[in-house]
């Protein structure tokens, strides 16, 4: 009996090492992955930024040379002198402030108005909000085109400023969200006190609704930032260029040497890239609250 | 009749001060809303299927020619069948193929590991540069004499083949990219995941399933409203698809990624065929919405819903 105990203890400790064991096999096996996942796709960044420090005959080789003997951070110089990027740099800053002071105002403004205030006909109205977001926007894109031809917006930026301060499905739906979770006593006791609706806005659900607010002002200023099709329909002038615009036309002339591309392709990347591993987590749960990518 | 419209008007007087005064405050606040959609949407939805009937050249006011446009693009373009052939075609090849990468990364996510929101980050970080930039790296990378894959693929004894610059890899190669930038559905697939009870794998692995049958009888079903969400958004992903191919290909070489966004452009604003244009437009919203009835339809039939 006792011996048949301590064998039966003994393998239990055989069992429980074995487990642990595989455990760290599992481990190793699933970082194995992750990384060989993760390192290819970090790899484009990694040789983007490679292929800007190297010198011309650094970048036509075989084998590749990976690491640059020297780094060349005056290829970032030479980028900026080949194509205007630091005008462009000034114009995109200029459209994504603007846009995106129009986008936290309009959108607090309705969301407030589909989540605080009950009235007639509210959800059958947000109902066609969330309509209006299935609806491909090549669709309107050549009546609004005309719209804007015909105010002799086409050519400035009013096209690509103006319909933020009108709202927007996706940010209306997101702070909607966000609104109807604060407590409702908070606004009756602060209504009870005199305080307006606009009153209520900017003291009660405001405060509270910073880390949806920030997620706006971030998704509103890299969405306008990155945005291709607006810049290439409305702005003609390369003055007005923004920053993909302008990256655009670098990539498509005749002969683009591949270092300077690469920095500028750099530039246009690094404000983007400063945001985002300043504020991730608010990306990530813009995501998980609304479950669109906001593309 | 009478009768209802008296009850009707009836609740009309029923409105109490109350609630008038909160429904022109609920007015009031989504005015810029209402202006907005009236301005933006509904009227440009409402003038562009006018235009679609018409002869609107941008320069001189629209023309009504019928069903012209729509009996031109169905006869005689050949350009607006390589442009829908080439969007199917890249939506079948990208589609499984984004459905399988995200489902995977989200699984890797998924395990309680160290740093695993430092990958999430990595996975993510490709979603939000900008479109032209990257395009400008996969360019480079897809180089087919200088380029990084190729120079592996050298590498390793293979021979590249020329990505981009050939009709046939052209596709492939933005199938590619397009994976690349499955960041944002990892972490709603990822979402998902961490919604599943922990209960149901730990019956599981009482009764001795094995990693593959957990994934494929529990994970899998309990995933798939996310594949159906994931399935629609890529129907109108794919019809809308123009930044990559503009920059990368401009639709070449032999039209090999002329998509259709990329084409509804070109005839909007490259040849100033607007009615042309619209109507593309209008055959692109009935596409979609076709394809999302289907999927919606097919739903049932593989879609697993709890309860």
């Amino acid at each position: 009996m006792r011996t048949d105990q301590a064998l039966s203890g003994g393998n239990r400790a055989v069992l429980h090492r074995r487990r642990l064991a595989r455990e760290a096999l599992n481990r190793i096996v699933l970082y194995t992955i992750l990384a060989f996942c993760g390192f290819m796709f970090v790899m484009p960044f990694l040789w983007m930024v490679l292929t800007s420090l190297k010198q011309p005959q650094e970048i036509f080789t075989w084998p590749p040379i990976v690491f640059p003997d020297s780094p060349q951070w005056l290829n970032y110089a030479e980028a900026l002198k080949y194509a205007p990027f630091g005008r462009y740099y000034l114009n995109s800053i200029f459209i994504c402030t603007l846009v995106v002071l129009g986008t936290l105002t309009s959108n607090t403004l309705i969301a407030y108005g589909f989540s605080r205030i009950h009235w007639l006909g509210r959800d059958v109205v947000f109902i066609i909000v969330l309509a209006t977001m299935m609806l491909p926007a090549q669709v309107t894109m050549i009546p609004v085109y005309v719209i804007f031809r015909k105010l002799g917006w086409v050519g400035s930026y009013a096209p690509l400023i103006v319909p933020a301060y009108l709202g927007s499905a996706y940010f209306i739906f997101l702070l909607r969200q966000f609104f109807r979770g604060i407590p409702f006593e908070l606004s009756d006791a602060a209504r009870i006190d005199g305080c307006s609706e606009l009153g209520i806005l900017r003291f009660v659900i405001l405060p509270l609704s910073k880390p949806a607010l920030i997620t706006v002002t971030l998704f509103s200023f890299i969405y306008t930032w990155n945005d291709f099709l607006g810049p290439l329909i409305y702005l003609h002038d390369e003055e007005l260029y923004t920053v993909t615009l302008g990256l655009q036309s670098f990539i498509s002339r005749y002969w683009t040497p591949m270092n300077l591309l690469m920095a500028a392709s750099t530039i246009a990347i690094l404000p983007v890239l400063v945001i985002f591993i300043w504020a991730q987590r608010f990306f990530v749960e813009g995501i998980s609250i609304t479950g669109l990518s906001g593309r | 009749m009478y009768k209802e419209a008296h009850e009707l008007n009836f609740k009309f007087r029923r409105l109490t001060r109350q609630e008038r005064r909160n429904l022109r405050l609920g007015l009031a606040f989504i005015s810029p809303w209402i202006i907005g959609f009236l301005i933006l949407t509904l009227y440009p939805i409402a003038i562009s299927l006018f235009y679609s009937f018409n002869n609107f050249g941008l320069l001189s006011p629209p023309t009504w020619v019928g069903t012209q446009n729509y009996v031109e693009l169905f006869t005689r373009d050949d350009k607006f069948f390589t442009s829908l052939y080439n969007t199917v075609f890249f939506f079948s090849l990208a589609m499984p193929a984004s459905v399988v990468a995200a489902f995977f990364l989200a699984l890797l996510l998924n395990n309680k590991l160290h740093g695993v929101t430092f990958f999430r980050s990595v996975f993510f970080l490709p979603t939000i540069v900008p479109t032209v930039a990257s395009a400008a790296v996969w360019m480079w990378l897809l180089n087919p004499q200088w380029g990084l894959i190729n120079a592996f693929l050298r590498l390793i004894g293979v021979h590249g083949p020329p990505w981009l610059s050939s009709p046939e890899w052209a596709k492939p190669s933005l199938v590619l990219v397009a994976i690349w930038t499955i960041g944002s559905e990892v972490i709603i697939y990822l979402a998902a995941l961490q919604e599943i009870p922990r209960d149901y794998y730990e019956a599981a692995l009482v009764d001795g399933a094995t990693l593959w049958h957990r994934t494929r009888f529990i994970t899998l079903p309990l995933i798939t409203p996310v594949i159906l969400f994931h399935l629609i958004n890529g129907t109108i992903w794919a019809f809308q698809y123009f930044t990559e191919a503009f920059v990368m290909t401009g639709g070449g070489p032999a039209n090999a990624t002329l998509f259709y966004a990329l084409y509804l452009y070109r005839n909007a604003f490259t040849n100033l065929k607007m009615g042309y244009a619209s109507a593309q437009a209008w055959i692109l919203f009935f596409v979609v919405m076709v394809a999302t009835l289907i999927i919606m339809r097919s739903s049932k039939g593989w879609v697993y819903y709890e309860d």
